[in-house]
């Protein structure tokens, strides 16, 4: 307890951040979620496919979520599917914010270049282009998705708007005395964009990361449930495509297509709660609000 | 003007090269080979693999050389000729896609133009007061958070299922008759009116997000701290704020255009509402690879259309932009 309190002493970041109330209300629901996707597959006694009692039951102490139509068990299902649509999140929003903070990084650092130029018009390019329907040309012709090559896909359509952000934020460091003194001392220019601009930015990659984060998921989740997720296992929009499928909203089986949804909703807008938190750590000006 | 536009052009043809050049290259450089899959699926069908050799000869030009086929390509689309569809044998790709776009067109310019206005309008609300705020917030966070899909489940539930307002599945009922009668109408209407709430209420959180934080910022700056030393009403502040406010939400439009035709495909799904997105989730399902083709390029097309008027709108409402180019500044 005293290192930790040690730590946040010497970190003035991490000290706002932890005392801050939604930052706090945020992190507590997203490791919740996290934790049920994690812990969830462990403590259930059903497997996803499995017969678990009778079918059409609604929320109960038994099943939690209720039963579908065939008598599985919602529960059961939504936190395996939570798993890999996190899982496919995560890598795609990883790859999403390295392409981004390394292109935005170049394109800011060379600006007024033909290389910016050059990285700008492809930047603009994959803006416009629609990135569902791109991605559903391509998965369509594919007999078989796994979760890397998802995560590829979404990765690689979701980070223009992160490189756009980045490459701003560059352009008003790169005319900064510390970073033409570095350039002075003929520093080389992957030290300069590591140590002098990329730790400046630190705060602002990670919520970009966040945002970026709860797209690439989004998107994930948006995908699964066009049938183009994983063609292995379960996912989370798997669960509510075959809901929808079967009319299960029609039936008046609402617990089967809306629970798995409403979790991921909530990390969702935790996230939220996270990021506006974030906002009022890392500028001051914000706090007094 | 023509530098702003000249500009915009080139990227326009530039993402309309792309987008073809990934169309054309998809079924012949991605794993699997859905060709042998179409006609091991056709093959016991009589004159089913003619069929199939044709067309796809026909489209694609196997047996030429490969830089033929890629010119071949951007000929057939300059020609409108997108092939045949399979599902729907023998319609052409091109007639089901100019019956679909039309669903498209009526779902998607009503609600954005409606939420854009409702949800700038809402978030400058939401920004100026703080009672608003706490309760407007949370609810457009929960708006912007929830998958589409998703979200057009609950609409269903609560409007269909529970109050059973509105009918759900296809553009209208299938005992109608498409015609110009009044009856018709009002069942087209009807059905209409669903996908159309959902893709509202799907978009309306951003925009109010983005309006609040913006009235926010422009709160906080000289001009408003000093408008308020003078007396002036909370109105007038806000009105001048929307106005600076409103620039960043139309460039927004543009960037968030593919999430909007993302969101429209998923919904479209959830209501059989037979737009081009259905009609490529269709395409999918039944291995239709032409129809699937002709889909992706159109709404590209539709993508770069809309980008290309948002441009002309951004250009007449910045005084800046429209100025410059009349060299009045």
């Amino acid at each position: 307890m005293s290192i930790l309190k040690k730590v946040l002493k010497n970190n003035e970041n991490l000290y706002y951040a932890f005392s801050n109330k939604k930052v706090i209300f945020g992190l507590v629901i997203f490791s919740a979620v996290i934790l049920l996707a994690i812990i969830g597959p462990m403590i259930t006694p059903y497997g996803y496919e499995e017969y678990a009692g009778v079918g059409y039951q609604s929320p109960s102490k038994d099943h939690f979520f209720g039963t579908t139509l065939f008598g599985q068990d919602v529960f059961t299902r939504t936190v395996h599917g939570l798993r890999m649509t996190l899982k496919v999140g995560f890598f795609a929003g990883s790859i999403a914010a390295i392409l981004g903070c390394v292109i935005g990084f170049i394109s800011g650092y060379y600006s007024g270049t033909l290389l910016d130029e050059g990285l700008m018009m492809i930047t603009n390019l994959f803006l416009t282009l629609p990135t569902i329907p791109l991605i559903v040309t391509l998965t369509a012709f594919m007999e078989y998705r796994g979760m890397f090559i998802l995560s590829l896909l979404v990765g690689v359509t979701n980070w223009p708007w992160v490189a756009r952000a980045v490459r701003s934020q560059t352009l008003a460091i790169k005319n900064t005395e510390y970073v033409n003194l570095s350039k002075i001392s003929s520093v080389s220019v992957f030290k300069i964009i590591r140590q002098d601009v990329a730790a400046n930015m630190f705060s602002y990659v990670f919520m970009v990361f966040i945002i970026l984060f709860q797209g690439t998921i989004l998107a994930a989740v948006g995908l699964e449930f066009l049938g183009l997720g994983p063609t292995r296992g379960i996912s989370l929009g798997l669960v509510i495509r075959t809901a929808v499928n079967w009319n299960a909203v029609e039936l008046g089986m609402w617990w089967w297509a809306i629970l798995p949804g409403a979790v991921l909703t909530i990390m969702i807008i935790s996230l939220y709660f996270v990021n506006t938190g974030l906002d009022q750590v890392f500028n001051p000006r914000l706090r007094e609000m | 003007m023509g530098k702003y536009f000249g500009k915009k052009f080139i990227v326009y043809v530039f993402t309309f090269a792309v987008a073809i050049t990934i169309n054309w290259a998809a079924p012949r450089f991605m794993p699997g080979d859905p060709i042998q899959s179409l006609l091991n699926r056709f093959g016991n069908i009589e004159g089913g693999t003619e069929i199939i050799h044709s067309n796809f000869s026909q489209l694609f030009g196997l047996d030429k050389p490969i830089l033929q086929q890629y010119l071949g390509f951007w000929k057939s689309i300059f020609t409108g000729d997108l092939g045949i569809s399979i599902h729907s044998f023998p319609s052409p790709v091109f007639d089901i896609i100019k019956s679909a776009i039309l669903y498209d067109i009526i779902i998607m310019v009503p609600s954005i133009i409606l939420s854009w206005i409702v949800g700038n309008n809402l978030g400058a609300i939401s920004g100026m007061k703080k009672k608003a705020d706490n309760f407007l917030m949370p609810f457009f966070y929960f708006l912007s958070s929830a998958p589409y899909f998703w979200f057009a489940v609950i609409v269903v539930f609560v409007f269909s299922v529970q109050f059973g307002l509105f009918p759900v599945g296809g553009a209208y009922s299938s005992t109608m008759i498409p015609r110009f009668s009044f009856n018709f109408i009002v069942d087209f209407l009807r059905h209409w009116f669903l996908p159309f709430f959902s893709m509202f209420l799907i978009q309306l959180g951003g925009w109010a997000i983005g309006m609040r934080n913006m009235i926010l910022y422009e709160r906080s700056s000289n001009y408003s701290k000093y408008m308020k030393a003078l007396g002036s009403s909370e109105k007038l502040i806000r009105n001048y704020g929307f106005r600076n406010g409103i620039l960043p939400q139309v460039t927004g439009l543009a960037l968030r255009l593919s999430n909007i035709i993302g969101g429209m495909v998923m919904v479209q799904m959830v209501f059989s509402y037979p737009g081009l997105g259905y009609q490529m989730l269709q395409a999918i399902m039944n291995q239709d690879y032409f129809l699937l083709q002709g889909c992706f390029i159109f709404i590209i097309i539709l993508v770069l259309v809309s980008n290309f008027i948002i441009d002309i709108v951004y250009m007449l409402i910045d005084p800046r932009v429209r100025l410059s180019y009349s060299e009045e500044v």
